[in-house]
């Protein structure tokens, strides 16, 4: 059994890398919460329209109480409804998504509201989004032959003026 | 020892490869023609659809598993100089395979089976397509009991010598392959070929995926290891060297196979089906089996190098000017090096769970899959092709300034291609479209780019063409030269006369496989049956 002394340094250099990134990985998520959409969450995807979050009504962006914003989307083919919504820029926002039909992914470039919508199941994301602007919301996992067009609109708008529009808002479909 | 029976499997089965091969680099280019919108008669989602999967199909399954069965023939044979077991069952094992392949070439072509190689549910293809693929898999599952069974009647005939390295990673790579397809052959018995043939309404997604998750990693490696096997034992031969270290070799190896099968929940990081915690732990296992990539990058290169210095290369980096570049084989290997370093650099960002977000799903993972797999992994198979092409057909290769020629040309496609492909993800360009049609200014900063994807697909496609010329003109050289060369394995620079058992058999790896696949896929399985979970609806895509 021969292992050179420089393959052992090597190793343990190899080994030290490793660490280095599984520990950045792993303080982020125990300590600062930066985590996957991984909420577990079971719903039946064939009686959306009859269920208390996600029936026709109660989509989009949504105020409660205290101020917590929930913005309730459902993807099938070939969009993601509401088609347009706005939200507050730097404000945390908790994004709810189901698949009516199919597997579904959804991305939103330049953010990192990403997340796959699994027929069965609730994603959620939190997330804010610093800049405003006009955002295409892009289905990005294959659903059929009309992938293509699957996409919809998100604008983000200036905080004070998003909550000077929306200030008595609470839940219910808020498309402009 | 080299008979015709080994010839006549090597051959067979590495010719199926690479006509399979050749016909999806076709594709490939009338993808990225089709995809950058430039030409309007090609717009064809129906067609486009059709055509990457049976692409995906082609290079992943196809290619690969055929590529991985001859060279694994050759190799047992040459390396423990034993014929092959059984040649009747290896034969039975290669029809199987084609058959499936054929079948599932039906619906693929006919546009029947445009689901993407990876074919999620609930979109349905026809049940031909994943009877076939099915049929694929169990063919190779002969191979990999041929494999196993020559290794252990080696090691009966030659009580404590340590089995060659060669086919010592040929055994690891056919135990990885039973271990890793099992995941989707569950996926494929119990719940994809049931609801395709009508038997069942409705199929459990979040179940259907999770088992897929479990092949969709240790697959990629499953793929890797022929390159890895080359080198370890032809390149320090072939540039005039030694190899580095057998034992760190036969670790590398046995950290790759262990390893890369409990991680697969990396493919699942952007799932709402499965926990945080999970995802947290195949992460960590993600990134150890990055180790044995590093170590073989260092083995490989301490081999290179001392090839440049016994060649009279002097100073820090004189060793590489004085390197046998125009053998086929250590160039392929610099080549491949090469990329492994940038994908390698991409594949960190995929594992490193939050920055994933950014990419998942994203022009960036096709970029990143191709310089890996088509790059890495793919320019590696061809050095191999060009290595024993001549010792199966006795026959002088053909050419050898084209073979470097193509060599260089693939890299440089590959190259042109798969960095603007990465650039597109970042630039937020989803995987999987046809076309682009979303009206936002965001789309404009794509163009170029996609320009720039076309030229890199057709160097790809010109290489790929020269490549099958170099080896169709090889076998079928007309002139009576006879080639009589023997295969050459790389001697270790320390010849390690007896190591230990734990790095001469695969028993206690099995084991050590089944208490980790346990644990990490045990509990995210059975939540499936534990929980009330929701079938998708029964109206079928």
């Amino acid at each position: 059994m021969h292992i050179d002394p420089l393959e052992k340094k090597w190793g343990q250099i190899v080994l030290v890398i490793c660490a280095f990134f599984v520990g950045i990985i792993l303080f982020e998520a125990l300590f600062h919460s930066v985590n996957a959409p991984s909420n577990v969450e079971t719903i039946d995807s064939t009686k959306l329209h009859l269920s208390k979050e996600f029936a026709e009504d109660k989509l989009g962006v949504s105020r409660d109480d205290k101020g917590n914003i929930v913005v309730r989307m459902v993807a099938g083919r070939y969009s993601f409804f509401p088609k347009e919504i706005e939200v507050p820029a730097e404000t945390k926002l908790t994004f709810r998504w189901v698949s009516m039909d199919v597997l579904h992914g959804v991305h939103i470039p330049m953010t990192n509201m990403s997340t796959m919508v699994v027929p069965g199941f609730v994603a959620e994301v939190e997330t804010s989004f610093p800049t405003p602007g006009d955002y295409p919301v892009l289905c990005n996992e294959y659903c059929g032959l009309g992938h293509d067009q699957m996409w919809s609109r998100i604008k983000v708008v200036e905080k004070e003026k998003w909550l000077a529009q929306h200030s008595a808002s609470k839940g219910g479909n808020k498309n402009d | 020892m080299i008979d015709n029976t080994v010839r006549k499997l090597a051959l067979g089965n590495m010719s199926v490869a690479f006509i399979a091969f050749i016909l999806a680099c076709f594709m490939g280019e009338y993808q990225v023609l089709e995809r950058s919108g430039l030409f309007e008669s090609l717009d064809s989602p129906t067609v486009y659809f059709a055509s990457v999967s049976t692409h995906g199909v082609l290079m992943a399954y196809v290619l690969t598993t055929f590529f991985i069965m001859g060279f694994g023939y050759f190799t047992a044979s040459t390396a423990l100089n034993k014929p092959i077991w059984n040649p009747g069952l290896a034969w039975a094992g290669f029809w199987t395979s084609l058959i499936g392949t054929v079948l599932a070439a039906i619906p693929l072509l006919t546009g029947k089976a445009s689901v993407l190689y990876t074919f999620y549910p609930p979109i349905q293809a026809h049940h031909l397509f994943y009877l076939g693929a099915t049929l694929l898999v169990v063919g190779s599952w002969v191979w990999c009991a041929i494999m196993i069974v020559m290794f252990l009647q080696w090691k009966q005939e030659n009580p404590g010598k340590t089995v060659p390295l060669a086919m010592f990673a040929t055994t690891f790579n056919a135990m990885l392959w039973l271990w890793t397809s099992a995941g989707v052959a569950l996926e494929s018995v119990f719940l994809i070929l049931p609801w395709s043939f009508g038997l069942t309404d409705t199929i459990d997604v979040g179940l259907a995926r999770t088992l897929f998750a479990w092949t969709l990693h240790p697959i990629v490696y499953f793929w890797l290891i022929p390159a890895y096997t080359a080198f370890y034992v032809f390149v320090p031969k072939q540039a005039g060297s030694y190899l580095f270290s057998d034992e760190a070799a036969r670790v590398a190896f046995i950290v790759l196979v262990v390893f890369s099968l409990p991680i697969g929940f990396h493919h699942l990081y952007m799932d709402p089906e499965q926990a945080k915690g999970w995802k947290l732990l195949h992460m960590v296992g993600t990134f150890i089996v990055s180790t044995p990539t590093l170590l073989t990058g260092f083995t490989v290169i301490a081999a290179l190098e001392i090839a440049g210095r016994l060649k009279g290369g002097k100073g820090l980096f004189g060793w590489i000017g004085t390197l046998p570049w125009t053998n086929p084989m250590v160039l392929a290997t610099i080549l491949s090096l090469l990329m492994l370093i940038f994908g390698g650099f991409g594949g960190i960002i995929n594992a490193s769970y939050a920055m994933n977000a950014m990419i998942h799903n994203t022009a960036w993972v096709p970029g990143h899959f191709h310089l890996i797999f088509a790059g890495t992994t793919v320019i590696m198979y061809f050095a191999i092709a060009y290595y024993i092409w001549p010792i199966l057909t006795k026959k002088p290769l053909f050419s050898k300034k084209l073979t470097l020629l193509q060599l260089w040309t693939w890299f440089i496609g590959m190259s042109i291609l798969t960095t603007p492909w990465h650039v597109l993800g970042l630039l937020g360009q989803p995987r999987r479209i046809s076309t682009v049609v979303y009206n936002n200014l965001l789309t404009l900063s794509w163009q170029p780019y996609e320009l720039a994807m076309i030229f890199g697909g057709l160097v790809l496609l010109s290489s790929a063409c020269l490549f099958l010329y170099i080896l169709f003109k090889t076998q079928f050289n007309a002139s009576t030269e006879v080639y009589e060369h023997a295969v050459e394995y790389a001697e270790a620079l320390h010849p390690s006369e007896s190591v230990p058992e734990y790095l001469n058999d695969i028993k206690l790896w099995n084991k050590v496989i089944a208490v980790l696949m346990a644990i990490s896929f045990g509990y995210p399985i059975l939540q499936f049956f534990l929980m009330n979970t929701y079938d998708s609806s029964a109206w079928g895509y």
